[in-house]
């Protein structure tokens, strides 16, 4: 490679090349409000799985959005639905988290 | 009486003979495919329970009660009960009495199968016994039922049934032919009986009935042998295991889309809901049509009312579970990481434990109440999930995710054993349910608050004041239908407040449609059915509304015009210290 004297530094939050649209779009297919999150994070402060794996509704969708996996978080997830009850956009978030298990990895 | 021909036989009869023999043979193999497919335990118990004395008894019973009088329907809709009891009983005893009469008359003609079906064109000068005259008084109340069904085809709303099932093509076909069987009957052996030996009507009559027994496979009409087969199995104690196959194919077979669970479907308060009842999925289930059944399953709210006015127990919301078990995903829980290594042993040893379910967090005036009731009754207590807890299992159980569920309840079940408590405290009906169904706690009993608070109020531990709000109670769908709880709420709040009835009350209460048995109804959508429950509600004109669920408050909460309350708010409130 040429040396230019300076080189790009590869971005923390975003891998363009791993973002796959394609299956997002699939998602916003079997649950729309994929689609609406405004991220305001009431799921995450409402969710029992938080303190055990980091889930959150908010960081799942953003996760996925940018190309990383959300897998890990999901594990811990307990479809209990306090994220649902308290989501201000009325997304299925039960719904929408199932979705991602059937198509994600 | 003399037998008109020497022969006995003409060839109009061989429609009727081709339908029985092929109707006969399919029934058959259907029966012992689903035998075939009941799990090894079920089908021993199923095989015994066949000859066993009681159990025989027991099974022609309830084959007579529900299959000829369909009692249950009855008790329902009196109308729609005697329209399916006159044909069901009315053409059973043409079918018992014609056998007698060949047996008592004609017996060497009883191997033909046809005599009895036929045998006015046969005979001469049958009409004059008691049996010949019973019968006619049978054949008449069978077409007084097929004129009421006639009326209902096409003017349901006289039944008091706002919607009926939609019947296909096939459907109309069985329909139509039943329907003509037996006024063609009539009308053969009247011309019969006159000396007119046209063979014309004992056609008609003939294919009329070949055309229902060809069709009655794959008809809702295949209920009328798969319901006997249904109540012998549930006599056995035989269970649903799987989906689609077994007793689940059983129950969808035994259903004869009488559409009564329709209106009793809350989720029919949004029109666009209508195709979901159960009745489309036993359909759908039959018709091996995936996508549908996929949809219908996740729709439910599983409130168990259709299986409460159900006439043949069919258990919607178990189909619609199992169903949703057979869906693959790739990624699955793992609770591995929970430990209970937070919690001591021993630590609430002596004492009860109170579960209030995670629920309750977006709702935390009922733990508070319970506490506060607890302490002022003094009763020695520990609060697992004061700090968050783990979730029971229920959601991840009824969304189909059977092992993922288990896992968790494993994780609750150390907690719980491990704390040596005596009682286990719920104050969630979604989570008692679970507990009480689905968990082994040793020698921890389970108890809801409304039980336990009713068994303190007893032995005097509180006393309540009567205040002046009139409360409504509404049965929380996993509480009433789902365990039965329908009186301890009601004593409770007739001793802190007055209290009034909605008209829709205890088993047939209608689900608040906040309900985490559905999957894909969305917030918009349950809108509506909320607004619907809380109708019913208000009919009652109390002045507050009160349940004893955290979801069915938070739900109408959200929409309701009046103050909504929790069971241990209300007594918190009204206890005289
Ligand atoms: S359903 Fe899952 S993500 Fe939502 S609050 Fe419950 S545990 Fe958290
Ligand atoms: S509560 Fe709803 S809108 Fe807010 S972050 Fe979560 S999913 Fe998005
Ligand atoms: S499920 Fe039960 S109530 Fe519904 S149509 Fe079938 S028999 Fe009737
Ligand atoms: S369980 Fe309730 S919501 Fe589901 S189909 Fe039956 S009545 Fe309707």
């Amino acid at each position: 490679m040429m040396d230019f004297g300076f080189s790009l530094s590869k971005s923390s939050t975003m891998d363009l090349g791993k973002v796959d649209d394609l299956r997002f779009e699939q998602l916003c297919r079997l649950e729309p409000g994929a689609g609406i999150c405004i991220g305001c994070g009431s799921c995450s402060a409402s969710c029992p799985a938080g303190r055990l794996s980091g889930m959150s509704v908010r960081k799942v969708l953003l996760a996925l959005q940018r190309g990383r996996s959300a897998g890990e978080m999901l594990q811990c997830c307990m479809l209990c639905g306090k994220c649902t009850m308290v989501c201000p956009r009325g997304i299925n978030t039960r719904n929408l988290i199932l979705s991602i298990c059937k198509i994600y990895d | 009486m003399t037998e008109r021909f020497a022969t006995g036989f003409h060839p109009f009869v061989l429609p009727f003979l081709a339908g029985m023999a092929f109707v006969l043979a399919v029934c058959a193999v259907k029966a012992a495919v689903v035998v075939g497919q009941l799990d090894k335990a079920d089908r021993k118990k199923w095989l015994l329970s066949l000859i066993h004395p009681n159990l025989i008894i027991k099974n022609a019973v309830d084959i007579v009660l529900d299959c000829l009088i369909h009692v249950k329907l009855w008790k329902r809709n009196r109308i729609l009960g005697l329209m399916h009891s006159s044909i069901a009983f009315g053409w059973f005893m043409i079918i018992l009495l014609g056998h007698l009469e060949v047996l008592v008359y004609f017996p060497g003609k009883l191997a033909t199968f046809y005599y009895p079906i036929f045998f006015d064109y046969f005979v001469e000068g049958g009409q004059h016994t008691v049996i010949s005259k019973a019968m006619d008084a049978f054949l008449l109340l069978v077409i007084a039922g097929i004129a009421l069904a006639v009326v209902k085809r096409f003017w349901s709303r006289l039944f008091g049934m706002k919607r009926t099932a939609r019947p296909t093509l096939f459907n109309l076909l069985g329909l139509y032919s039943l329907w003509a069987i037996f006024p063609l009957r009539l009308v053969a052996e009247q011309c019969a009986r006159a000396g007119n030996l046209t063979v014309a009507p004992w056609w008609a009559y003939s294919i009329a009935l070949c055309t229902f027994m060809a069709v009655l496979p794959f008809t809702r009409y295949l209920h009328i042998p798969a319901e006997m087969l249904l109540i012998t199995m549930r006599n056995a104690g035989v269970g649903i295991t799987r989906p689609h196959k077994g007793m689940a194919r059983v129950q969808a077979d035994s259903c004869p889309n009488c559409g009564v669970c329709i209106d009793a479907c809350p989720m029919n308060a949004d029109t666009a809901n209508l195709k979901n009842s159960t009745v489309y999925l036993t359909r759908q289930l039959r018709r091996g049509n995936e996508p549908r059944v996929r949809e219908i399953s996740d729709k439910c709210m599983l409130c168990g009312k259709c299986t409460s006015v159900c006439q043949v127990g069919v258990d919607g919301p178990k189909l619609r579970i199992l169903a949703r078990a057979a869906r693959k995903y790739r990624i699955t829980p793992d609770f591995s990481r929970i430990s209970s290594d937070g919690y001591d042993t021993y630590w609430a040893s002596g004492k009860i434990l109170y579960f209030s379910g995670c629920m309750s967090q977006l709702t935390p005036n009922i733990g508070r109440s319970v506490e506060s009731i607890l302490r002022k009754s003094g009763v020695r207590y520990e609060w697992m999930d004061r700090d968050g807890g783990l979730c029971c299992g229920r959601p991840l159980h009824t969304a189909g995710r059977l092992k993922e569920a288990a896992a968790l309840r494993k994780k609750n079940e150390e907690i719980i054993r491990k704390s040596g408590a005596h009682t286990l405290l719920v104050s969630c009906p979604i989570c008692y349910r679970e507990f009480s169904e689905s968990y082994d706690l040793g020698s921890t009993k389970v108890a809801f608050y409304s039980e336990y608070f009713r068994k303190m109020m007893d032995k005097g531990l509180f006393t309540l004041e009567k205040g002046d709000t009139c409360y409504v109670y509404h049965d929380p769908c996993e509480l009433g239908r789902g365990c039965g709880i329908y009186d301890s709420p009601r004593a409770l709040i007739g001793k802190a407040a007055a209290i009034a009835e909605a008209p829709k009350n205890r088993a047939e209460s209608v689900c608040c449609g906040g309900s985490l048995g559905s999957l894909s109804l969305d917030f918009e959508h349950r809108e509506k059915i909320t607004r619907a429950s809380l109708e019913n509600l208000y009919a009652s004109k109390a002045d507050a509304i009160a349940t004893a669920c955290p979801l069915c408050l938070a739900t109408f909460a959200r929409y309701a015009d009046r103050p909504v309350k929790d069971l241990a708010q209300i007594i918190d409130e009204q206890i005289i210290m």
